[in-house]
């Protein structure tokens, strides 16, 4: 399907490969205190804006994804991240819903990052690109709508780190979202999974090809270390009986261990297959602060150490969906909002969906996620008034 | 492209006939309120609720199947056990927290009415009557543990640990200073009797029962 172009305002420039992208008209403040101006936000609409601006549904992507959320992707060729779930008649259905999505401050597919030029040097920002946080990242998502003429939200849905800026949606912009569906995801990064992160960014700066975040200056790319990190996180994203069913001990292309550090395993193939292709589509740089920005990411410290207070007198309505084999965003890290949002009545529903995938069931074809997803959607809709497809 | 979609589920209609008790419930509470059911089930009571009385409805339900089919249909439904999750709610965050044929499974039944009236301006709650003359007959001719329609389990894999006769109930509220607002006597079928919902009649002759408690 072809994306539909949202209205578009006087500072939207449109890349021939990456589509329409809207340079802010404010700088933004980040919560580290420094001011980041021009900042460039790329993005992808599906399906019409109706009338009233009542159907807009805010796509958030995860740490890797971008704002190509369904139909063909134009760098990778492959289906977008959520192509399952969003498109015509689907789970998100763009006959009713006006989705948008937007890659990530600190990304690396057109929006403002470390690989984008920094206007002040001519060159490529490198480490010299401020930490952003989810805060940050959720702003710059606000102002870019803000510039598309778009005031309210039906529904802010993401997975993983999307969920985290669900939330942050939710939080700080309360009289804009009138409901919010964190997906396998939390309120704050727990200890394992920073620790995770950790590896991936050490895996990534000891790669001499790194050069201190200098390598696109010197025309050179730390392709092991980025491949490295993404192994040790795909992992993550995985279970154990879901890497059982799919390799087992099977071999790869060999009848017989070859008494050598080959891949003789299919699994090792299949994850340096997901490193090297990962490296042909991320930036090494982003990577580190996208990663950087989840670490961060805590709402209960920001409010007195009690998360309910993030939601005091929210008359958002949440759902919250988490998966049974996710050990990356486990049950129990959902149920922890949920409880928070009890603490303050706010209007919630909760499901943990049975499936042995892993943290990335959020991104496959679960029919009980995909019934519950749209029957709540649906439902906001609803009561929304939304005009049914 | 349209006939591409599939039509969305009504959520503003019960997609089925309720059980007459749950009917009984619905007739107490007040349009325009704010109300949690307790172990909501696939939510027929709050889907009826929102629809003809225009509730901020919400649910709570142990069984993730039966949740995932509630927010399925657009209810604003959690799961959870009510004998811990309760106690997440604050002071008054509801009208009226209903607890259909649950109370007598609980561990802890004395909490959790406590935390119903705390939570809550109004608890419904509806029991089945360990005093009907049917049980008592069951026990003392057969001499083995009562099974009827009401509670058909044996013994040994009902989740009924806490039963009680309707006076054992009144004798409980009194205990707690709670005040029994309203009380229904109802037949195995849900049917209203028309005599007192507290007395000794009752407690032969009643099924079950409703009661709309306060502070």
């Amino acid at each position: 399907m072809t994306p539909t172009s949202a209205p578009i305002p006087q500072t939207t420039a449109t890349d021939p490969i990456l589509g329409p992208m809207v340079v802010l008209a404010e700088p933004l403040v980040l919560q580290s205190g420094e001011t980041l101006a021009d900042v460039t936000m790329a993005y992808q609409t599906y399906g019409a804006l109706n009338a009233d601006k009542s159907n807009v549904i805010v796509l958030c992507h995860a740490l890797t994804g971008d704002q190509f959320v369904c139909g063909q992707h134009p760098i990778t060729g492959k289906r977008g991240w959520w192509d399952d779930s969003v498109g015509l008649g689907k789970v998100i259905d763009t006959n009713r819903y006006f989705v948008i999505c937007a890659n990530v401050l600190g990304g690396c597919l057109g929006s403002t990052g470390p690989k984008e030029i920094n206007p002040a040097t001519g060159r490529a920002w490198g480490l010299q690109f401020p930490v952003i946080t989810i805060r940050d990242i959720v702003a710059a998502q606000a102002k870019l709508l803000d510039q598309l003429g778009i005031d309210k939200i039906l529904c802010v849905v993401g997975g993983s780190m999307g969920a985290m800026q669900a939330l942050e949606w939710a939080h700080r912009y309360p009289s804009r979202v009138f409901a919010a569906v964190p997906i396998a995801g939390s309120y704050r990064h727990s200890a394992q999974n920073i620790a995770f992160h950790e590896v991936g960014r050490q895996a990534i700066m000891a790669d001499p090809e790194w050069s201190h975040g200098n390598y696109l200056e010197e025309g050179r790319v730390p392709k092991r270390g980025l491949a490295v990190a993404r192994m040790a996180a795909h992992i993550t994203y995985l279970s154990e009986t879901a890497l059982h069913r799919k390799f087992g001990r099977k071999l790869q292309d060999r009848s017989a261990l070859t008494y050598g550090f080959d891949a003789d395993f299919q699994v090792e193939s299949y994850l340096r297959h997901q490193g090297y292709t990962f490296v042909d589509r991320f930036d090494a740089n982003s990577y580190l602060y996208i990663t950087r920005a989840m670490d961060y990411f805590d709402l209960a410290s920001e409010n007195g150490g009690v998360l309910a207070n993030a939601f005091k007198g929210s008359s958002v309505r949440f759902c919250l969906v988490s998966f049974t084999s996710d050990w990356l965003f486990p049950t129990a890290e959902s149920r922890a909002i949920v409880h928070a949002l009890n603490a303050v009545a706010a209007n919630v529903s909760f499901v943990e969906i049975e499936s042995d995938k892993g943290h990335d069931a959020f991104l496959l074809d679960e029919p009980d996620f995909h019934q519950t997803l749209s029957g709540f959607i649906n439902g906001c809709a609803d009561a929304h008034g939304v005009a049914k497809a | 492209m349209n006939q591409i979609a599939t039509p969305p589920k009504m959520i503003n209609k019960p997609s089925k006939r309720m059980r007459i008790d749950l009917q009984l419930v619905a007739d107490l509470v007040s349009p325009n309120t704010r109300v949690l059911d307790v172990g909501c089930g696939d939510g027929t009571l709050l889907s009826y609720l929102m629809g003809f009385k225009k509730v901020d409805a919400r649910g709570l339900e142990i069984s993730m199947s039966r949740v995932r089919s509630a927010v399925s249909q657009g209810l604003s439904v959690i799961q959870g056990n009510l004998e811990t999750d309760l106690k997440d709610y604050p002071d008054g965050a509801f009208d009226y927290a209903i607890l259909s044929q649950t109370l007598q499974a609980t561990v802890h039944p004395q909490e959790v009415l406590g935390d119903l009236l705390r939570i809550a301006k109004r608890a419904i709650v509806s029991l089945p009557n360990f005093g009907h003359w049917r049980v008592r007959w069951a026990l003392l001719v057969g001499g083995r543990m009562p099974m009827t329609s009401n509670l058909p389990d044996q013994w040994y894999n009902t989740p009924n640990i806490h039963l009680c006769t309707i006076l054992d109930f009144v004798d409980l509220c009194k205990a707690m200073n709670i005040h029994i607002e309203k009380g229904f006597a109802l037949s195995a079928d849900g049917l209203k009797q028309n005599f007192s919902a507290t007395g000794w009649f009752a407690n032969l002759f009643s099924e079950q029962s409703v009661f709309v408690l306060t502070r």
